[in-house]
């Protein structure tokens, strides 16, 4: 099958942040069958480079230059999905730059349906299984590329060339040529095909899929070069922040403009729907403006008089309805399981808000052209093809007529896309002048978007063997897309289940955050689960063990976490074990948690962590060990500290004083983290360890204390109250 | 308002508002954006540059403050190539986003000059007053012991 790569835009460019420190830059232009590179900016640069295919580009010099479709936010997917591009194309990696590709998704979107080409979004857990297939095809196409050059010089068939890292070679004749020679005179062919499944490398042939590799991201992130969003300096530019509604849903009415208009260095005031905008030269001027600014919000929004607190006697309400919710699965007879049953368990499980507060704080530089039809963007977004079309929304323009330029992001966690982008197209269009808005940590917080609460209602069936054999899952929480996420627990046979949710509407802000509906679930199901077993006198461990007896791949990895925390051995005086299974996108792991608990203040003290995971092959192994070291870490702050509430509608919290996260005191002292090795294809890292913390700390603490925790976070104040 | 101090062992004026942060000073008017903005509250040490070699927090320290003294930034923090700590850094793996590390790094750095071989409670209690979201603590423990040794 001959592959064509179709752009369908009609302007297309995109320009490196380093021009102006004179490296190279690269702009794209229209209507070619693949994207041109043309490197301008260093003078006697130009034509230094060749375009292999629209994902690689190799300079003379043997430089290759690999594009990264996906956003790096820290979860390392940018040199993980080089290298697979590089292991198929036989690149040496010494070789190898990796530059941010252009924000063309029907070239470097994800494979949707199969194929590469869906949208360019970096969410989900997605980026490494979501390009995997499609990424070894293009370094396999771009090694295709150099042989058939290499062929037409030689004059030999493709077939007798084979490839060495970086060079291609002729091994009856004994000739070599490099990649950099190649690109001197390469052409590409007017069709590349589709390279077959059985032409691609064996696993037992890679070179780079499996190893450590330094990450290429991490020496720019130690001396102050990499550049985020924030970082971004444009000539002329502008700063712009916004007060926003305090109340979700309310509307300004700005009652002091002459006085904020003769404020030192003001340029301009911008009414919109949720709030006021003041563009200023300098952002301390526009801070000022913003304080200064008197507001009347209207009245009546939906989250009016919304207490979050008093939001759990709603929740209760829902899930003792005898009215079935909204199905999310169901397997078997649960209701003939609870009748029958031996002994019959029935707990509700609870969680507060929780909030991103990414150390970035959003921003976004927009550039409306002075006629209004064109812009320039510069941010860090998860879906820069989604900030790029909002930006042209607001201009009524195509969102080719957007020139995007994706920066680093200072995390993400699902908070970092579009309205930041869109906030500050408005404000440039405004004033047709470059402006960088800027949220405030303030601004991040009190109009953040939310993890939502929500309060789960458990139900088990145990016959008399101990085994269970109903399990009832009732959600009741704001936002239907957000709470039946990983409600699923395909690991565990539990022949009757049946899992709903009774969804409601506060009005106020919610969006994915890093695992989403794990996070809660995952609590609910593993601390359940933890209390039936104490209750039956059963090792936790053992108890899993039972249920997932007849499923080898999850049994390795309850063993491995069973075998590395050495469960069952004795402890310290004052210490206790805790374990937890998760799983998500097609991955699982097993935790364990090793905690003190002091008695006078509440404080619980996670010591020792220890984790077992099966992702099918990972790519890159250093940096997935990272990913669930990181997601251990946020999971046990926002197990012990995290909680947004509401007050009449508004935010409670406004900064990292009264939102505490994790401080590097109360981490733990160590973790271990243990691959089990797979051929499977990869599947999901980034998101993979956080949602058995929850867990793994309620039933260490159930151990300890012989008390359960059901509320998230386990604040002193609530451990305290449990304790009695 | 004109103020002339030492930033990174270079002479530079400034020409802010009287009440200008050192923070948005370093970033917007002199272009050096290694120092990140993270709560403006001295909450999370993002910001954290030296000031004659000791650690503050550049988004509560007025510009009219370091009038004739000297500001290192993580851009002027090694002398040579890398900071040994830089080195540690990038051994160890440590940054995800890297968003704080600039902060961690700055303040890591102080905390070698004043105590070269801190243990690891040492290194915690002067790390505390840096956040960071993506997790990395444990790594950034490992590699300033990695440096000081």
């Amino acid at each position: 099958m001959k592959k064509k790569l179709k752009i369908s835009t009609s302007t297309l460019s995109r320009r490196d942040f380093m021009t102006e420190t004179g490296t190279l830059s690269f702009f794209l232009v229209a209507g070619s069958l693949l994207p041109k590179f043309v490197t301008a900016g260093k003078p006697g640069a130009a034509g230094a480079y060749q375009k292999i295919t629209a994902w690689v580009q190799v300079s003379k010099d043997g430089m290759i230059t690999i594009y990264n479709p996906a956003a790096e936010m820290g979860q390392g997917s940018m040199t993980a999905l080089a290298a697979i591009i590089a292991e198929e194309m036989d690149a040496n990696w010494a070789d190898v730059h990796i530059e941010n590709a252009p924000v063309i998704p029907e070239v470097y979107g994800l494979q949707w349906s199969g194929k590469l080409g869906g949208p360019m979004i970096t969410a989900g857990s997605r980026t490494i299984r979501g390009y995997y297939k499609g990424l070894r095809q293009a370094g396999a196409q771009a090694r295709y590329v150099l042989l058939h050059n290499a062929a037409s010089k030689w004059g030999v068939p493709i077939s007798e060339l084979k490839t060495e890292p970086s060079v291609v070679v002729h091994s009856d004749s004994g000739k070599k040529m490099s990649y950099g020679e190649i690109a001197a005179f390469a052409k590409i062919p007017d069709t590349i095909p589709e390279i077959a499944e059985k032409d691609l490398k064996k696993e037992k042939e890679f070179r780079l899929i499996g190893q450590v590799l330094p990450r290429f991201d991490i020496p720019a992130k130690v001396n102050g070069e990499a550049k985020f969003g924030i970082d971004i300096q444009v000539p002329g530019m502008l700063y712009g922040v916004i007060s926003r509604s305090p109340v979700n849903g309310t509307t300004p009415e700005l009652l002091n403009e002459k006085e904020i208009k003769e404020i030192d260095g003001l340029v301009d005031i911008v009414m919109l729907g949720h709030g006021i905008g003041v563009i200023a030269e300098a952002f301390e001027q526009a801070l000022k403006a913003k304080r200064k600014l008197q507001i009347r919000w209207s009245v009546g929004a939906k989250a009016d008089g919304y207490n979050s607190e008093e939001g759990f006697a709603t929740y209760r309400t829902l899930v003792n309805d005898k009215k079935k919710g909204k199905k999310v699965s169901e397997k078997g007879d649960v209701t003939s399981a609870m009748k029958s049953a031996h002994k019959t368990y029935d707990h509700e499980y609870l969680n507060d808000y929780v909030c991103h507060v990414q150390m970035e704080p959003l921003n976004a530089v927009v550039h409306v052209a002075a006629d209004g039809k064109s812009a320039e963007a510069w941010t860090g977004s998860q879906a820069p093809d989604m900030d790029r079309s909002a930006i042209a929304k607001v201009l009524n323009i195509t969102p080719e007529n957007v020139i995007f330029h994706s920066c680093y992001l200072g995390g993400g966690f699902g908070r970092r896309n579009g309205e930041f982008s869109e906030e500050a197209a408005i404000l440039s269009n405004k004033v047709k002048k470059p402006v960088k808005l800027i949220w405030t940590r303030e601004d991040d917080i009190q109009y953040g978007m939310f993890r939502p609460t929500c309060l789960q209602r458990m139900q088990a069936a145990v016959d008399d063997k101990g085994q269970l054999t109903g399990w009832q899952h009732y959600i009741a929480g704001p936002d239907d897309r957000l709470l039946a996420g990983g409600t699923d627990m395909n690991y565990y046979n539990i022949p009757n289940q049946y899992v709903d949710m009774r969804v409601t509407d506060h009005g106020v802000r919610t969006t994915y955050w890093r695992a989403v509906g794990h996070g809660p679930n995952k609590f609910a199901q593993e601390a359940f689960i933890d209390e039936i077993a104490y209750d039956l006198k059963i090792d936790p461990y053992e108890f899993r063990r039972r249920m997932m007896k007849d499923l080898p791949r999850h049994l390795a990895i309850l063993e491995k976490a069973k075998e590395i925390s050495n469960w069952g051995s004795p402890l310290p005086e004052g210490r206790s074990r805790g374990i937890a299974f998760s799983e998500y996108g097609g991955s699982y792991t097993c935790g364990v948690v090793e905690i003190s608990l002091n008695r006078e203040s509440g404080q619980i003290r996670v010591h020792k962590v220890w984790c077992a995971f099966d992702a099918g092959t990972v790519v890159q192994p250093g940096n997935a060990v990272a990913q669930m070291e990181g997601g251990i870490v946020m999971g046990i702050s926002s197990v012990l500290n995290e909680s947004i509430t509401f007050k009449n509608g508004k935010v409670q919290q406004s900064n990292y004083d009264d939102y505490a996260i994790l401080r590097i005191a109360d981490a733990p002292e160590s973790i271990e983290v243990s691959i089990i090795p797979s051929s499977l294809p990869p599947t999901s890292m980034g998101e993979l360890s956080l949602p058995m913390m929850g867990g793994a700390i309620a039933n260490a603490f159930l151990k300890l204390t012989g008390k359960a925790l059901r509320h998230m976070p386990f604040t002193t104040e609530k451990v305290l109250k449990v304790l009695g | 308002m004109k103020t002339s101090f030492t930033l990174n062992g270079k002479k530079v004026q400034v020409d802010t508002a009287a009440d200008a942060t050192l923070l948005w000073t370093l970033r917007d008017t002199l272009q050096m954006t290694g120092t990140k903005f993270g709560c403006g509250a001295s909450l999370c040490g993002a910001c954290t540059v030296h000031l004659d070699g000791q650690p503050v927090r550049s988004c509560m320290t007025a510009v009219s403050l370091v009038a004739g003294r000297s500001i290192t930034t993580i851009e002027g923090l090694a002398e040579k190539e890398l900071h040994p700590l830089q080195q540690a850094w990038i051994d160890e793996q440590v940054p995800q986003c890297g968003y704080c590390q600039s902060g961690q790094i700055m303040q890591a750095a102080a905390l070698l000059k004043s105590n070269p071989h801190p243990n690891r409670e040492e290194i915690v209690n002067y790390m505390n007053g840096v956040l960071c979201r993506c997790g990395t603590y444990l790594r950034i423990i490992k590699a300033i012991e990695q440096a000081s040794k």
